[in-house]
């Protein structure tokens, strides 16, 4: 597949942008050659077929040179995270027995003396220091006249391509085994559902290792001819700039980055002096009542021309997911004219399970399954609640060296027990209510899911919000009733505690809060800003019942 | 590095995110004492950048925790 795009391209494929400034740029052609400079180097370096490579370091075309490079070799590719501590990134080189690295200066700094394993080779593109042996600088260990690029073709759908660490709080290494079979199918399906076009950019922010850029980011733009964008620095305003000036189409987020683009935009929104706020907010109506059952991009740039042309003119689709995206979000991005597919998956299903297709636009639900996934419902409650299994040429191999872990995975006839429970509405859309380890069962036998809880909570004036059972802070006596906590981290802003008691009393009985925890710092998370609930109960267990302020 | 770039850094930081610089001390964790994430630091960055005139690069965030980290990280830029 991706020879074919090679021969008959000659589109530009990988932009780097160094805030405003184009650092590198390189068309199909121009790729597939620094590929088979990097293949040569890490061939001589002793990297064989079935071998481990390591990938550690930020977003950027050396990234996706090396990942290209080793798919050729054969060799398999682990995609680690650049921003955990170093301690961490050297346990899980550890762990995957790679001895061949790609990384770059940052992250090399740092990592060096933490290294538990020794390495036959690392290469590190843009070194900060001199480096020593095994360590290389990228641009003079890459040969100037490699012999001609060959994929290695003893590989088969059945080998393994990847190992990626899923990002599980436990401690406990998770490599999640995938083989070339299930890349290919995800990546088949993901392209019919959402084919992207040669003139099309993908603004690749999410950082590469996580699966949802390496596939939406990386396989399907090389897969369809389409363009890649990276930048040097994640800041929302630089962001927002490059939507601009490289007419990006389509880009994937985490909610906290949805957050924050949207923070941009409503500050942007108000310098907009060209239209009277009363004429915008109508014709954002107007925009919203349009575009109820499906987008019409042509029809919201003209009708918010002023908010598009802000963002390029050309954004046609926003992929979220990571973690359960703010509905208000979604929605004041969708009223903009701003498409956002809201999906799920896990490492473990090869990516995505489950995504919405805009048709229409579901902001609630995660979206119907994805095309050959098989989902269903396990031993469905009253209200078709139940835990989400999966089947599916997608569904990974298992986790690496971990027999036990693996078995738990499954339940028989290869469905996958993913541990998020969910239900089915009318129209096939998957509505997820939260993860099976975190649901609490009230006195009078309810069900109730601390997500729920918080997606009832969104739009309200603070900083950061969760909900947990008071058990999992402090220890409750026998008898004792159980009840709900919402940590809140506030805002200067007044008002919102007010907002609680008013929203608290709206719900029904049994989901309804006892107390309100305040928290001045941050909310411990893990590197992809998924909230860290049981370490959070940890640290606040060390706080007095008496800080909380009761509701009831 | 000197106190009066230290001092620049803490002005900076506590305006931002509004909270009185008599609060925080040169050697607290930056993160914790303003309350911040990392998404919320790297605007902190562009501010900084601003002021002094020197490019910092995001990843600089990586080894920093102190006020003190901070304004060193500048001072070798500067």
């Amino acid at each position: 597949m991706a020879e074919a795009s090679f021969r008959s391209r000659s589109n530009r494929f990988l932009v780097e942008l160094d805030r405003e400034r184009t650092v590198a740029e390189l068309d199909y052609r121009a790729f597939r050659a620094e590929a088979a400079r990097c293949a040569e180097a890490l061939r001589a370096r002793g990297l064989e077929a079935g071998q481990r490579l390591a990938l550690l370091l930020s977003n950027g075309p050396q990234w996706l040179i090396a990942a290209y490079a080793g798919i050729q070799l054969g060799a398999v590719l682990v995609p680690l995270d650049a921003r955990l501590d170093p301690a961490g990134q050297a346990s899980l080189l550890a762990h995957c027995g790679a001895l061949h690295l790609v990384t770059d200066g940052p992250v090399w700094r740092r990592l060096e003396a933490a290294l538990e394993a020794p390495l036959r080779a690392a290469l590190v593109v843009r070194p900060l220091s001199d480096l020593q042996q095994p360590a290389e600088d990228w641009d003079q260990a890459l040969p100037v006249a490699p012999p001609p690029l060959e994929a290695d073709s003893s590989r088969s759908r059945d080998d393994l391509a990847a190992i990626v660490y899923s990002s599980g709080t436990s401690g406990r290494p998770k490599g999640c085994l995938l083989s070339h079979g299930n890349y290919l199918s995800q990546l088949e399906a993901l392209a019919n559902a959402f084919p992207l076009e040669e003139d099309d950019v993908y603004l690749s922010i999410l950082p590469s290792n996580h699966a949802i850029d390496f596939m939406c980011g990386f396989l399907v733009p090389l897969l369809c001819g389409a363009r890649i964008v990276h930048l040097r620095t994640l800041r929302p305003e630089w962001i927002v700039d490059a939507l601009k000036t490289q007419r990006v189409t389509h880009l994937a987020a985490v909610p906290a980055l949805l957050s924050a683009i949207e923070r941009n935009l409503k500050d942007r929104l108000s310098g907009l002096e060209r239209l009277p706020a009363a004429g915008l907010r109508g014709l954002r109506r107007l925009n919203e009542l349009l575009t109820e059952r499906q987008p019409r991009p042509w029809l919201s740039r003209t009708l918010l021309q002023p908010i598009h042309q802000a963002l390029g003119g050309r954004l046609r689709t926003i992929f979220a997911g990571g973690a359960p995206v703010p509905v208000e979000t979604a929605r004041f991005l969708y009223g903009l004219g701003i498409p956002v597919a809201i999906g799920y998956g896990q490492t473990e299903a090869g990516t995505v399970i489950t995504v919405n297709r805009l048709t229409p636009f579901r902001a609630e639900t995660v979206g119907p399954p994805l095309e050959g996934v098989e989902v269903k419902i396990h031993e469905p409650d009253a209200e078709g609640r139940g835990e989400v299994w999966v089947r599916g040429p997608n569904v990974f191999q298992g986790y690496l060296d971990d027999p036990e872990l693996s078995a738990e995975a499954f339940a028989g006839g290869g469905w996958l027990k993913t541990g998020d429970l969910g239900a089915f509405d009318s129209t096939g859309h998957l509505c997820l209510v939260g993860r099976k380890k975190h649901m609490i069962v009230t006195p009078g036998g309810k069900n109730v899911y601390p997500e729920e809880l918080e997606a009832k909570l969104t739009g309200l004036d603070v900083e950061e919000l969760a909900v947990l059972p008071s058990h999992s802070i402090w220890p409750s006596a026998p008898g004792e009733h159980e009840g709900l906590v919402l940590v809140a981290r506030p805002r200067d802003s007044k008002g919102w505690f007010e907002e609680v008691v008013r929203r608290n009393r709206r719900l029904p009985a049994y989901l309804r809060l006892a107390g309100v925890l305040i928290r001045e710092t941050p909310f411990p998370k893990t590197t992809s800003l998924k909230l860290k609930r049981h370490e959070l109960a940890e640290e606040l267990a060390t706080r007095p019942r008496a800080d909380l302020r009761r509701l009831s | 590095m000197s106190e009066a770039t230290l001092s620049r850094v803490l002005t900076l930081a506590g305006g931002r995110f509004t909270r009185p610089v008599s609060e925080l001390g040169p050697d607290d964790d930056l993160f914790e004492s303003l309350g911040i994430d990392s998404v919320q630091a790297l605007e902190l960055l562009s501010d900084l950048e601003r002021a002094f005139g020197v490019d910092l690069p995001d990843y600089e965030l990586a080894e920093v925790r102190s006020f003190r980290d901070l304004a060193e990280r500048i001072a070798a830029r500067q």
